[in-house]
């Protein structure tokens, strides 16, 4: 029953986003939206967590969509079809709550739209009523716009600079269908923090209930190492096993921000490191 | 005439300030010579209180003979027939709350080595013996282990020698638990552990690396699905506690799993390493266990000037053995007893900047029998460091109690077993180390998986 982990399709999303087909049997017979796995790319490489894009349960597959922002996101990419990693495990953490919602706004924000996507497609194959807001920093970045468009009863598309869809960020988005009068049961909202941070002072203000997704830092995912803490509540609780996903309402972002940025000169560092290696220059 | 000797042979080390700077292996193991002058001092009781006092029943005094006679290979047989570790326990065994505590010599003086002669003889044997381990004749019955460290290996070992297929189920990408993400390098080089789990594959062991049992796959899937016959499950006991204070969410402060699994699994002591750790120059450990040793050794050797461990009550309450608390007084950490923090202090961009403290005293005796801590009024001060280590104590990951119908689990989330052989509630389903103790050490787990083997064995022959 070993699972070999062998990409089986490699997309390029966008200059800095890649999508990845992986053959995991495993892990597909039980992902579910909102869960994520864990990957090494080689032997002596850093556990890093992505959120399950897609599942094929027939096929034994997992996507994940990931962007490049470091050195193991980096060497991952450099990995071709018909290739290995080393170790994929999952499906870790807690499904996305989608049961007996009828309508709901999913709003995504750059590579998190990859993250969204499964969340919406699970949401229209039940029934629900999906508005969809998503938004990148440029045209040229727009990822899964067919694949939203497809599970999506409206789709709104953003861009930071107008340079395709609406001009603006994705709280005007959602703020302008909440004003025409829609009624959504619940917000879904799957991006940066800083994104997620807003989206939630917009909906609160609106009393809608609003699920996020977070993604900090971790290392074993089957809550060990505590890494991924964060205060939810007032409460401390660990992403890994308690999420990604929380009422937004109660996540305190800021501290979430300053966790997440605990090794960037490390990063930094061994992403040039790895970008030489590569002879590839530094993004 | 056995060596009349009061003290032990002493174990060659790497010298405090050398060793403090590197993470290699800090006890060196005995030479041949200093191993069978060490085994002379055993008077070969007739009672062998030692065996008693091993959570496995080794047969020291006979395995301790054969040392006397140079037949290190034949000692390593006699360890053999009662552990699948040798290698490790001898390092990591608390021998002076065990074996050695019961031998006669120790009366007067200094009792055997025994955990030092069981590493030579371990060590012995796996620098010289090329031979593979036969593999025994399959019995055609199947049973998965869930976890690969101590209780969960020695479980597979024992199970595999009686012809039993085996497969383990781990959730890391490597097998050894708490021996491989736990105790560093400098204490268990992984080497040995990589050696112990090859030894047992070569038995015919499967292991099954990145399955988190409670996700990827469940209990009943493994029973019904898969046709495993038992299940032991010895997943330890992972989750770290905190202490709830105020700043306890700053970045550079670790929980001492985190801090440790960074360090030994991830490697992050070496340069070239892929995972990062904070390199911190003033360290405050928070907990006197072997795991706070560990933490705090760790920390020395990343390059900390000062590291302290920070415990609420004094020296002779200390949980942690003495030996890793004399070594790690002599590498220089600092230990401020009958102080227990209050908040951690933080800089404006989010770093640990300094950790307020109160100082206690010790009152009338808890129910652990130690004396309680009492907080002393206005005693708060404030100690300046930059990173902050939990070692506070785990207890065992809800997955797989939230996930397996029907299993009992007390109100410490501990999985209940009747007993000495491990059967929880659910039939087939056996468990023991951590994930039924709460933390405890690498030989009650071994203990514990070894006892569910013969257990399981009984079960499967009686059906």
């Amino acid at each position: 029953m070993v699972d070999m982990y062998k990409i089986l399709r490699k997309a390029e999303l966008n200059p800095t986003v890649t999508l990845m087909e992986i053959e995991a049997p495993h892990v597909a017979k039980k992902a579910e939206p909102g869960q994520f796995i864990i990957l090494r790319v080689d032997v002596d490489g850093e556990r890093i967590p992505l959120t399950i894009a897609d599942y094929d349960r027939e096929k034994g597959t997992i996507t994940i969509i990931f962007q490049i922002v470091g050195a193991t996101t980096e060497k991952l990419n450099h990995k071709e079809v018909g290739e290995y990693l080393q170790d994929f495990v999952g499906p870790l953490g807690t499904p996305t709550h989608v049961e007996g919602l009828k309508k709901v706004a999913v709003v995504g924000g750059g590579v998190g739209c990859a993250i969204a996507y499964p969340v919406a497609k699970k949401l229209h194959s039940l029934g629900c009523v999906v508005h969809t807001v998503v938004g990148f920093r440029s045209k040229d970045i727009v990822i899964l716009e067919d694949e939203f468009k497809a599970v999506s009863d409206k789709l709104v598309m953003m861009t930071d600079d107008g340079t395709y869809g609406v001009k603006g960020m994705v709280t005007a988005g959602l703020e302008e269908l909440i004003q025409s009068g829609e009624q959504y049961d619940e917000v879904i909202a799957i991006g940066p923090v800083i994104m997620m941070k807003f989206v939630c002072k917009l909906t609160k203000q609106y009393n809608i209930k609003t699920v996020v997704s977070m993604n900090p830092i971790m290392i074993d995912g089957t809550g060990m190492c505590g890494g991924c803490r964060l205060t939810v509540g007032g409460e401390t609780k660990f992403a890994c096993v308690d999420g990604p996903d929380f009422d937004g309402h109660l996540v305190d972002f800021d501290e979430a921000m300053s966790r997440g940025s605990m090794y960037k000169p490390f990063e930094r560092h061994k992403y040039e490191e790895t970008c030489n290696l590569f002879k590839k220059e530094v993004q | 005439m056995p060596n009349m000797s009061l003290e032990k042979n002493k174990m060659p080390e790497q010298a405090p300030d050398v060793r403090n700077k590197n993470f290699q292996e800090v006890a060196l193991g005995y030479t041949e010579e200093q191993a069978v002058d060490e085994a002379q001092r055993c008077l070969h009781c007739k009672k062998m209180p030692c065996v008693q006092g091993c959570p496995v029943n080794i047969k020291i005094p006979e395995f301790i003979a054969k040392v006397a006679e140079k037949d290190f290979e034949g000692a390593y047989q006699v360890i053999n027939q009662d552990s699948s570790l040798p290698a490790v326990c001898g390092r990591v065994c608390p021998q002076e709350s065990q074996c050695e505590k019961y031998c006669v010599r120790g009366v007067k003086g200094e009792p055997v080595g025994i955990g030092r002669l069981e590493r030579f003889v371990a060590d012995y044997h796996n620098a010289h013996c090329t031979e593979a381990p036969v593999k025994p004749e399959p019995n055609g019955h199947k049973v998965a282990i869930v976890g690969a460290g101590p209780a969960g290996l020695t479980c597979a070992g024992d199970l595999a020698k009686m012809g039993y297929a085996v497969t383990i189920f781990e959730a890391l990408h490597l097998a050894g638990g708490v021996l491989v993400y736990g105790i560093p390098e400098f204490r268990l080089p992984k080497t040995i552990v990589q050696k112990e789990v090859d030894t047992l594959k070569a038995l015919g062991v499967k292991v099954e690396t990145n399955m988190v049992v409670g996700r990827s796959i469940s209990i009943d899937e493994l029973m019904e699905e898969e046709g495993f016959e038992a299940v032991f499950i010895g997943s330890g006991a992972g989750l770290p506690s905190f202490m709830n204070i105020p700043g306890e969410n700053l970045k550079a402060v670790y929980s001492a799993n985190e801090f440790l699994t960074r360090v030994n699994l991830m490697k992050a002591y070496r340069e070239d390493s892929d995972t990062p750790i904070a390199h911190s120059k003033r360290v405050a450990v928070i907990g006197g266990g072997n795991v706070a040793m560990d933490a705090a050794r760790s920390a020395k050797r990343l390059g900390a000037e000062e590291v302290y461990i920070v415990y609420r009550r004094s020296d002779a309450e200390l949980p942690a053995r003495r030996e890793e608390i004399e070594h790690a007084k002599e590498e220089g950490i600092i230990f401020k007893f009958l102080t227990s923090p209050t908040e951690i202090l933080g800089d404006e961009n989010g770093f640990v900047s300094g950790l307020t403290c109160v100082e206690m005293e010790l009152g009338e005796p808890d129910a652990s029998g130690r004396r309680r801590p009492v907080k002393k009024e206005g005693s708060e001060f404030q100690m300046d460091v930059d990173c902050v280590i939990m070692a506070l104590g785990t207890s065992p990951n809800p997955l797989i109690r939230n996930t397996t119908k029907g299993l009992e689990t007390n109100r410490h989330g501990c999985i209940v077993t009747n007993g000495d052989d491990g059967l929880t509630s659910r039939e087939g389903v056996y468990a023991g180390g951590d994930a039924v103790t709460g933390a405890a050490t690498v030989i009650l787990a071994m203990g514990a998986g070894k006892s569910a083997a013969a257990a399981i064995d009984k079960y499967i022959q009686s059906k």
